[in-house]
């Protein structure tokens, strides 16, 4: 399968085998997804074919549906199913079983559906809606329906995003499994380890041009990187940490006791300013649960919360934005962005909320604002006027970054803010991190990469189960230290 | 043929546009009948007020013009439509002639208390109402359609038992001066004005419109940032609520009676097409207020135009939705990439040849 010459990118020639797994590799805006896109039939393209195996002739899709129809499936990075489906719904949407009188056959769906998930191993219970489970599983859910769609070429968008290692690990192996099956697999990612772990070749874009087209042996690493980039690989170590001097004494968070039933049980955390505190855990053992408790996006239930010496009470995200505090939340396109709104109002917004509505920020300053923060951070956008959805995923995380920063916030909880975004930016947004430390500020950094908390905090939480099991810092920092603490049975506290 | 792609892109560019074809309408039937061609545009003054077709769609377009602020408003919080606002109208009629009359008498010459008293307790009972809607919708979580439906078919029936089940007459003249005129200017244009620049001037001076359009979009997102959606979504059906009282004044003031059953009949229905010919999306988000503005004028010329034609009211209704699909197809995502198609097909003729 070929297809020489996508215009929207530029003369882009890209080849999947049979049982292949192709990653596809590239900076925010290189053009993965615009190729997917035009693979799948989203977008038009306005030179070049397609050649399918066993169809002949150039292949032209009209939509998704079409391109499923001849054997191409895509799983997006953020989870396109209906939430209020139940998952054996969203599993067979459009292709349901039917009863002979032509209504649908819930029970053969449900069955089949059970049957899908106990193959995959996966605990679901498929009468259950979709939006009941976490973004991870409603990710491997996606995917489920993916596979059992007959796929000749599966298309893998930044699906491990939102997946801890175990369920990454579950994942590789239903992709080896479909792969041996002779499925072509292009799977898009910015984990560089997952590419080595499981890929065979790599096509590499950047800028909406081909790089090449590498088979995984001859492509190391640090190759890799520079062939993204398009520049010797700036080293992440560079960012390693100094130390802990900036570290105050003083403590800017005091909470003794918190939780909020049903997320986090109650804890005791203390932050002191100018410190980075990761928390760490796998998914769903309360991390980003225990940072909302603290900035007030679920409500604080049990103990006591004081904030720069004085006891605070958090009602709402408001409160606790007056207090100093900001969160950039993990789920970006549900609790991040505004949509509709433009790259300049999506980075005043929470400026103005801080303002209050009869406090309006005079476009002047809002424009000066946006601009200053686009040079800043180097979001890659038309304009300031550009609607934020039309930016790549990694530009609109940069962009609530900037949100943020406007406010000039003394603590901040960056609930995975690299997450789907590609190296270059996820080291700038690292080094920013440690930059803003430097400033006196406290930060509360939640990241499914271990790897990236070493580089970046002085001190980690662990959590389990929806409790916080201990701290560790110093010379425990290391990842076989955090892996025994996640994993339990260590003496951490 | 930039400068067109250029003025076709604009907002206001279809709700304008439609407003034009309407207007043209009224040109080719003026030409056709023999009368000047610009009949419709035509005011003159008679028996010391202005009078003319396009003042009459101005006047009669005065009550969907201010419902069509507030409905533009909790359409873009909360994605819903207040189907109660028609019923609110009247509400504040039975209120505001009850305050005036006393309770259980039907026809009066002379205020039992000050008029003002009598607007206020109407404009507040309106009020009232809205932030009945808003609470059901915003803090529990009712669909804005089901929670609206509520005083939609409640509030004739309230209004009723606040008259004693009669039509309550205000026969006084500073009563009907709301529906009447101020010198030669008819009131309810100018109310509907000073409705309009109230709210842009609002909208213009505070970041109103960013919080309403930042909770319609995402709420969740919205929330996070600092905006308590609950309370925007309230505020947006309580001022709604406030409009819809204003319309009724102006629709009471106009019959100086407070019939409950007709006030403000089927004129939510209006509101909300306004809303959607001015090219808001009912889906919530971004909106245009001067668009919403445009279209319940529109909407009105259509109706004043067909009886110019000489259709009975009876059979307007059929002629009104052959209009207003024509519009609503115009302004179609389908259609408009259709013209774009066809204009890019056009410009590459015209650099081929």
């Amino acid at each position: 399968m070929s297809f020489p010459g996508v215009k929207a990118l530029e003369d882009v020639d890209f080849t999947l085998k049979k049982g292949e797994i192709r990653a596809l590799m590239g900076e925010n805006g290189a053009g993965k997804s615009t190729l997917i896109k035009c693979l799948t039939g989203v977008n038009k393209f306005q030179a070049g074919e397609i050649y399918l195996d066993g169809i002949e002739g150039p292949i032209v899709n009209k939509d998704t549906m079409d391109a499923q129809h001849k054997g191409i499936s895509t799983v997006y990075q953020e989870v396109n199913l209906c939430p209020n489906l139940s998952v054996a719904e969203n599993l067979f949407i459009g292709r349901e079983p039917m009863t002979k009188i032509g209504t649908v056959n819930r029970k053969e769906m449900n069955r089949r559906a059970a049957e899908l998930m106990s193959n995959l191993e996966l605990d679901v219970d498929v009468t259950k809606n979709l939006e009941e489970y976490s973004l991870a599983l409603q990710q491997m859910i996606a995917i489920a329906r993916a596979v059992d769609m007959d796929s000749k070429v599966l298309i893998l968008d930044e699906p491990t995003s939102s997946l801890d290692d175990h369920e990454v690990e579950k994942l590789f192996n239903m992709m080896r499994n479909l792969k041996s099956q002779g499925v072509g697999i292009i799977f898009v990612t910015h984990f560089l380890e997952q590419v080595y772990a499981v890929c065979d070749g790599i096509t590499v874009l950047r800028n909406g041009m081909l790089v090449g087209e590498y088979e995984i042996e001859d492509l190391p690493r640090v190759k890799l990187v520079a062939a993204m980039m398009g520049k010797d690989f700036d080293d992440l170590s560079a960012i390693k940490k100094e130390g802990d001097d900036q570290v105050s004494d003083e403590l800017f968070i005091e909470a003794k006791g918190c939780s909020h039933a049903g997320t986090i049980k109650p804890f005791d955390l203390d932050i002191h300013k100018g410190e980075v505190i990761g928390l760490t855990g796998l998914l769903g053992s309360g991390r980003s649960e225990l940072a909302r408790v603290i900035y007030g996006a679920d409500k604080n239930q049990t103990g006591t919360l004081k904030v720069d010496g004085k006891e605070a009470h958090i009602n709402q995200p408001l409160d606790a934005m007056k207090l100093g505090m900001g969160l950039l939340p993990d789920d970006r396109k549900a609790e991040g962005i505004i949509g509709d709104l433009s790259v300049r109002e999506n980075i005043i917004l929470a400026l103005q909320a801080k303002a209050g509505p009869l406090n309006k920020i005079p476009y002047k300053k809002q424009c000066e604002i946006a601009d200053q923060f686009i040079e800043l951070l180097q979001i890659k956008t038309a304009s300031r006027e550009t609607l934020i959805k039309q930016l790549s995923g990694g530009n609109q995380q940069k962009v609530i970054l900037a949100r943020w920063l406007a406010t000039n916030p003394d603590f901040l909880v960056l609930d995975e803010p690299t997450r789907g975004i590609d190296i270059g930016t996820k080291t700038e947004i690292q080094k920013l991190v440690v930059k803003l430390a430097e400033e006196g500020k406290s930060i509360i950094f939640i990241s499914s990469e271990i790897e990236e908390m070493l580089r970046t905090c002085n001190r980690m939480a662990v959590l389990r189960d929806g409790q916080k099991v201990g701290e560790i810092s110093g010379n425990e920092m290391t990842q076989e230290g955090i892996m025994k603490a996640i994993a339990g049975g260590g003496s951490d506290e | 043929m930039n400068k067109i792609k250029n003025i076709t892109k604009m907002q206001l560019f279809l709700p304008i546009f439609s407003m034009i074809l309407v207007m043209c309408i009224n040109v080719i039937y003026d030409i056709a009948n023999g009368n000047a061609a610009l009949n419709f545009f035509y005011i003159t003054i008679k028996n010391g007020v202005l009078f003319g077709r396009l003042i009459d769609v101005l006047n009669r377009g005065s009550e969907v013009a201010i419902l069509a602020i507030g409905m533009t408003l909790v359409v873009s919080s909360s994605a819903g439509t207040d189907i109660s606002v028609g019923s609110v109208m009247s509400l504040y009629g039975g209120m505001c002639c009850m305050v005036l009359a006393g309770y259980g008498v039907t026809n009066v010459s002379e205020y039992k208390q000050p008029l003002i008293v009598g607007i206020l307790a109407g404009l507040l009972l309106a009020c009232v109402c809205g932030l009945f809607n808003g609470f059901l919708i915003a803090y529990m979580n009712i669909q804005p359609m089901v929670a609206t439906l509520i005083l939609w078919s409640a509030g004739r029936a309230i209004g009723l038992l606040l008259c004693n089940s009669n039509i309550v007459y205000v026969r006084v003249e500073s009563f009907q001066k709301i529906g009447g005129y101020v010198g030669f200017l008819p009131t309810p244009i100018l109310v509907a004005a000073i409705c309009v620049a109230v709210a842009s001037i609002v909208l213009r001076f505070t970041a109103l419109g960013t919080y309403i359009q930042s909770v319609g979009i995402n709420k969740k997102a919205s929330r996070i940032s600092g905006f308590n959606s609950a309370v925007i979504i309230l505020l947006t059906y309580v001022i709604c609520g406030l409009f819809a009282g204003l319309a009724g004044m102006v629709a009471t003031s106009r019959i100086y009676s407070a019939d409950t059953n007709n006030i403000g009949l089927n004129m939510e229905m209006d509101a909300i097409l306004a809303v959607a010919l001015g090219g808001n999306s009912l889906g919530g988000g971004k909106f245009n207020l001067a668009g919403s503005i445009i279209g319940a004028y529109t909407i009105q010329a259509i109706t004043t135009t067909l009886y110019a034609l000489g259709v009975s009211s009876a059979q307007a209704p059929v002629f009104k939705a052959i209009v207003v699909i024509m519009i609503v197809v115009i302004q179609s995502a389908p259609f408009k990439d259709f013209l774009k198609k066809f204009t890019a097909k056009k410009s590459t003729k015209e650099v081929a040849a």
